[in-house]
């Protein structure tokens, strides 16, 4: 068949697919969009055609653009973010940290074990904080966990609106700090293991300083709270950062790139439920944990019960072989 | 755009050298598509950044003047722009942040399919490394090296930056009266002489002749001749218009 030929038969039905697929890139679900999988289809026949006999170079581009559009649209990922999300949080979120129990328990062991450790030992030489921070930021610290002051936080006298102010603050530097650990474990690993050994000896040095001095009963009434949400999301994001790193270093039997982009896909899920982990404790840290008129004892308590909450969360929730829909 | 695979004839040529990175579709399709280098996309990212700072500047002269609320907004705001701004043109709108968009390009999945919130989300997020040490030194050469022109949050999220499809006009081919050719075609040659009648008004008129004087022997016809000649066998294999 002659190519004119060709394409006074065709013409019509392309400008007609060519119309459907401006509607489908505009997120146009109007009618006659039933036909188009078929319609695209045709389409990928005629482009084969095209190239089989030969036709010239601007009917096969023109067609080859088409279809390209059109697998653009055929294949485009629809998610119901809503399902999606209950789902993800109810079940696939503590399954995935199960799963990846390693990498997770790694990261805790550096994270929770530099903490502690630095505190312990803070805690029975109080000069070493100095060789961690500056003396400044150190005063600094005090200032804030002040039991005379009768405040908390990072600022005095909060009101509403202050509250409101570290809660923006709040989710900003802590996820920040998240993506930070896990993006850098894309250096094989070297970065994250940085990040949640620096985290945790800072926060271990200033806890261990603060107790030692006597602030013990305010630093940690204010801290347990939210401490549970959001330790354990930084935790979480260094164990992905820790598998992008190692999917690097041991690709078992594919290509390191193709290893990375599976395990990457994973451990973006572990981010996502990182996210989630901080915008509770960015809640909780600037409404809850601010409050200064309750007695330290109920913040323990509650503190100790969110403790639980989430060590229950992720150990139990989705065992059910029956996914909740 | 001629395939490799009819070459028989001359056996000895070598595969185009180009960037162009070959998808095939379930439906047994081969796709081209067009990896963007690294200077258009350095140019698309310093429009977005430019557009980013702008946003910023503009809404933080608004949130002075409400104080405390502004600043609580403020730093939602500068967490949103830092860490989502990408993100939400990307998925929302089919690839194409403003600075894509302005140059050309869009993001896809590697199998060509738009991209979704996973993919994005990891290649906004990694672009922390590619920033390493300094200047997006590490996602450069990254860039560089890789034939897909890809920066490490591209090869750990599966996704490439393309040029976008810019819509074709249709050739004039130069009239002439239909011919049919002295001897048969391979469908190589007849793809070239189909291309050669299509680009012509882009040579300069020396240039056409001297390409076609080439034939002028395999087609028995003098040499000035040669051009009307194969305008009227391109004009044949297209058939009547």
């Amino acid at each position: 068949m002659k190519q004119s030929l060709f394409e006074h038969r065709h013409m019509a039905e392309w400008e007609q697919f060519s119309l459907l697929l401006q509607k489908l890139e505009r997120n146009d679900n109007a009618t006659g969009v039933d036909s188009f999988p078929g319609d695209y289809r045709r389409i990928c026949q005629h482009l084969a055609l095209a190239r089989e006999r030969g036709y010239s170079s601007f009917l096969i581009d023109s067609l080859q653009q088409q279809v390209l559009r059109g697998h653009q649209q055929l294949y485009r990922h629809r998610s119901r973010l809503g399902p999606q999300l209950l789902g993800f949080i109810l079940a696939d979120f503590p399954r995935l940290v199960r799963q990846q129990w390693r990498f997770v328990l790694a990261a805790s062991l550096m994270f929770f074990g530099s903490l502690i450790g630095f505190a312990v030992l803070v805690y029975l030489f109080p000069d070493l904080v100095y060789n961690l921070l500056p003396a400044e930021q150190v005063s600094e610290m005090q200032g804030m966990y002040d039991p005379e002051a009768g405040h908390l936080g990072r600022s005095a006298q909060r009101a509403a609106s202050e509250d409101w102010v570290m809660f923006g603050y709040y989710i900003m530097h802590n996820i920040g700090i998240a993506f930070q650990t896990f993006a850098s474990g894309l250096l094989f690993g070297l970065g994250s293991v940085f990040f949640l050994l620096f985290n945790g000896l800072i926060i271990g040095a200033v806890a261990g300083h603060l107790t030692q001095i006597g602030y013990g009963q305010t630093f940690w009434s204010f801290v347990i709270g939210h401490g549970a949400f959001e330790l354990t999301a930084i935790a979480l994001s260094g164990a992905a950062g820790l598998q992008l790193g190692w999917a690097l270093i041991a690709p078992g039997r594919q290509p390191r790139a193709e290893a990375l982009r599976l395990m990457a896909r994973k451990s973006v899920l572990l981010i996502c439920g990182v996210m989630l982990f901080l915008l509770i404790a960015a809640f909780i840290e600037a409404y809850w944990s601010s409050m200064t008129t309750l007695a330290p004892l109920t913040k323990y308590l509650v503190g100790g019960s969110l403790w639980v909450l989430v060590a229950l969360y992720l150990l139990f929730a989705g065992r059910d072989r029956h996914a909740p829909e | 755009m001629l395939e490799t695979t009819a070459l028989q004839r001359k056996a000895t040529l070598s595969p185009p050298l180009d960037t162009r990175y070959q998808v095939e579709t379930p439906e047994g399709i081969d796709l081209p598509l067009r990896p963007a280098g690294l200077m258009v996309r350095a140019l698309a990212f310093s429009i977005d950044l430019a557009l980013r700072g702008l946003i910023l500047g503009v809404l933080f002269i608004v949130l002075a003047m409400l104080g405390k609320l502004g600043m609580g907004l403020g730093s939602l705001l500068i967490f949103a722009v830092s860490w989502w701004y990408m993100v939400l043109f990307e998925v929302l709108n089919q690839g194409r942040s403003p600075g894509k968009q302005w140059m050309g390009l869009r993001v896809v999945q590697d199998d060509g399919t738009p991209i979704g919130w996973s993919a994005s989300l990891l290649r906004n997020l990694l672009r922390f490394v590619d920033l390493l040490p300094f200047g997006y030194f590490l996602g450069a050469i990254s860039c560089l090296q890789h034939p897909g022109f890809k920066r490490l949050g591209d090869i750990a999220a599966g996704t490439l930056v393309i040029y976008r499809e810019q819509p074709l006009t249709r050739p004039q081919l130069p009239p002439a009266p239909p011919r049919r050719p002295a001897l048969p075609l391979t469908l190589t040659e007849q793809r070239a002489i189909l291309g050669f009648a299509e680009r012509q008004a882009e040579l300069s008129s020396a240039r056409v002749s001297e390409l076609a004087a080439i034939l002028a022997p395999p087609l028995q016809v003098p040499a000035p001749q040669a051009v009307a000649e194969l305008n009227g066998i391109a004009r044949g294999l297209l058939g009547p218009t």
